[in-house]
This record gives C-alpha cells, structure tokens and sequence, in this order.
C-alpha cells in the first residue's frame, strides 16, 4: 500500500496515472449515474408521507455525503502536506476544494426545495442547516485564501491549515441532528441499529452516491491535471525569460 | 535519526498539539451555548425554562391524538406533547401538508398568560423513515407499525 502512494506521489507519474485512469472513471460514473437516475425517477416507490417529493432526496443526500467526504479526504492530504511535505497533497487539496463546494451548494439548494414542501419552510437556522451553511464558507474561503498568495506554497500552507481548523465542523455535521434539536431529521442510512430506509429506496440512493463519487474522481483528475500543466508552464516560461536576460 | 525525520516529528506533534487544543475549546463552547444551539424546546424543557414570557421561542413535540380543534377558518387549536408534558397551542393561519396527528411539529410564537401558546408559524418535523405506502399499510396491518397514522 505504502509502495503504491509513494509511486503515485511523484507529480509526473500521477499525471501519466491520471490521463489512463480519466476515462474508467467517466465510464464508471456514468454507468452508475445512468441506472441510479433510472430507479430513482421511475423504478423507485413514492414515499407514504412525502410522496414523490422523496426523489429529491436521491440528489440531495449523496451530495451531502460527498460534501463531507470530500472535506475529509482534504483534511487527510492537508496533514500529508503539513509533515510529510507532499507537493502532490497540496494539489489534490487545492483540485477537491471547488467540486466539495460545488456538492454542498446542491445539497443545499435540494434541501431547501425539499423543505418547502414538507416542513412548510425554505431553510430555517438550525443546527444541521447552519453547520453545513459553514462547510460551504470553508470551501468558499479555502477556495479565495488558497489562490490569495503570489507564493504557491505559502498559499498551499494557510489552506492546510484552514482545512485541518475546519475539520472541526464535520462532527457536528454528521452529530448535530443527535446533539441538539433541530428541524432536520436524524440519519437514515449510517446509524446504529441498521438503516430506517426502505430497500426498494436504498438502491437509487446507494447508485446514486456511487455515481456521484465516480464524478468526482473524473473531474479531481482533469483538475489535477490542469493544474499541473499550469504549473510546468510557469517554470518554462520563468526558464525561458531567465535565458533572454 | 536524521534532521528530516526530526523535522517530521516536530510537525507532527504541533499538530497533534493544536488538533487536542481546538478540540476541547470547541467542546467547550459548543457545551456552553445548546441554550442558543437547539433549535426547539419540548414541552418538557420548557418547563424548566424561566423568563420565556413575551418572547419568541420554538416548542416542539407530537401533535395528540384527536386533540385538533377547528375554532373557524383556519383558525385551530391543538395540543403538543412529548410522553411526559404538554402544551396547549392556538394557531391561525395555513398548515404545513404533513400537520396531522401523531406528527412531529415544530411551533414558534410567544407564551400567553393563560398557558396558551399562540403560535404565528407552524412546521412539519419529518421523521427518518422511508418506506413505500404498501409497506406502510402491510405494516398497520400486521400490527408492527411503530410511526404516525396516516392521515386519509
């Protein structure tokens, strides 16, 4: 295992990793975005409170979920950065923030249409609403104070620093809804005691969240690979203005 | 050891350093302020509260079983309650589609004198479960139903 991060931290060998791995994960994700959209907007039950409302749902927690996932694997690559000194950590950071962002802006949008009809209500200040409002600030200003500095690295650094202060807002995420009162129901899927979802349900949600975490490997991969392009673009140029002078 | 590896640790401990120190002063702010962090009280927890006169609070619990009264166009009154207390509420206005019996409900308005809450916004609590409507039905039928009636 060890073997296979240090072969892939070096930045050319991902990058040749990431242009032969780029189209498996397009063909994946869109196998499972297809079947997952399929059972979930026809081969799927309405519910017996919501109605078809509950399809709403086969977007909304899966974008949730890879919102704090994402937020997760960052704040692991942000400690790689940090020790270990990883340049590739800093880039896998820097690439997830934008497509985190992204996932919670739709979980948050989903959420709110879905509330309007069931609570009676487009968003309310609770604390699972509130929380993952947070989570979306994080990304926003880890997104601003990663490309705030002229110095890359310095930019890399304050970021894995954001991240790893951040972190502190999944717990509450993921415990809110136990803590504290709030209007947001409690887990349905990953709690003890089994999931309260009907299975008939689960396999547009379980799809779905595959499709979802395929999509986002493809597009972490174009990033990654932009970036790096980038960054040898600004070392030739640098090179090639430092030999006219 | 060599200097990078001495390097590494050092890193590593200031980390591990700041992780302990923002986790318990978190922890400690978030135990100091659940008053300003749940988002309703049940009838329960609010008997514990002083001076919530003439102040806008949410309450929130199970609406009881036939305990809705009409008292004219949309105008209702209802009583909410959590096993152990209740409340009786006063409400004009529109509903949420899931305000029946046996739901979650969350009301947010000011205390009357009388013991009455007038409520000004009414919203629907929706639980975790998600079940098709024939399991539902299959599950009343069998008597292993453990939620909310239906509302026909």
């Amino acid at each position: 295992m060890i073997n296979i991060f240090n072969f892939l931290a070096n930045p050319s060998r991902f990058r040749l990793f990431s242009q032969k791995a780029y189209p498996y994960t397009l063909f994946i994700m869109s196998i499972f975005m297809s079947t997952g959209l399929w059972f979930s907007l026809f081969n799927s039950p309405p519910d017996y409170q919501q109605g078809e409302t509950v399809r709403i749902m086969y977007v909304h927690v899966p974008a949730a979920w890879m919102s704090m996932m994402i937020y997760f694997s960052m704040t692991i690559m942000s400690i790689f950065a940090l020790v270990w000194r990883h340049p590739l950590a800093d880039i896998l950071s820097k690439c997830s923030a934008p497509i985190g962002a992204g996932f919670t802006l739709v979980a948050l949008v989903t959420g709110s249409i879905w509330g309007k009809p069931t609570w009676g209500t487009w968003w309310v200040w609770d604390a699972r609403l509130t929380s993952v409002f947070i989570l979306f600030l994080i990304y926003m200003g880890h997104i601003t104070l990663v490309r705030a500095f002229e110095d890359e690295y310095k930019g890399a650094r304050a970021g894995a620093i954001l991240t790893l202060i951040g972190a502190f807002n999944l717990p509450i995420i993921k415990f809110s809804v136990d803590w504290w009162n709030t209007l947001h129901q409690p887990a349905s899927v990953l709690k003890l005691g089994g999931p309260s979802i009907h299975i008939e349900m689960m396999v547009p949600l379980i799809l779905m969240a595959l499709g979802f975490l395929f999509f986002y490997f493809s597009i972490l991969l174009i990033n990654v690979q932009t970036e790096l392009n980038i960054r040898k673009l600004k070392k030739l140029f640098i090179k090639k203005f430092s030999e006219k002078n | 050891m060599n200097r990078a590896k001495i390097k590494r640790r050092k890193r590593l401990s200031i980390l591990l350093l700041g992780f302990i120190a923002i986790s318990t002063s978190g922890f400690l702010i978030l135990s100091a302020s659940r008053d300003s962090l749940i988002f309703f009280y049940s009838p329960t927890e609010l008997m514990e509260k002083q001076d919530i006169a003439e102040k806008v609070i949410r309450i929130g619990g199970l609406v009881r079983e036939k305990s809705i009264i009409s008292k004219g166009q949309l105008k209702i009154e209802f009583i909410v309650e959590d096993g152990e207390n209740h409340i009786l509420v006063y409400y004009a206005g529109m509903l949420p589609d899931l305000f029946r019996e046996g739901q979650g409900v969350i009301c947010e308005g000011k205390m009357g004198k009388n013991r009455i809450f007038r409520a000004n916004k009414i919203l629907a609590k929706h639980d975790e479960k998600y079940m098709p409507p024939e399991v539902a039905d299959a599950l009343k039928k069998t008597g292993k139903w453990k939620g909310v009636e239906e509302k026909k």
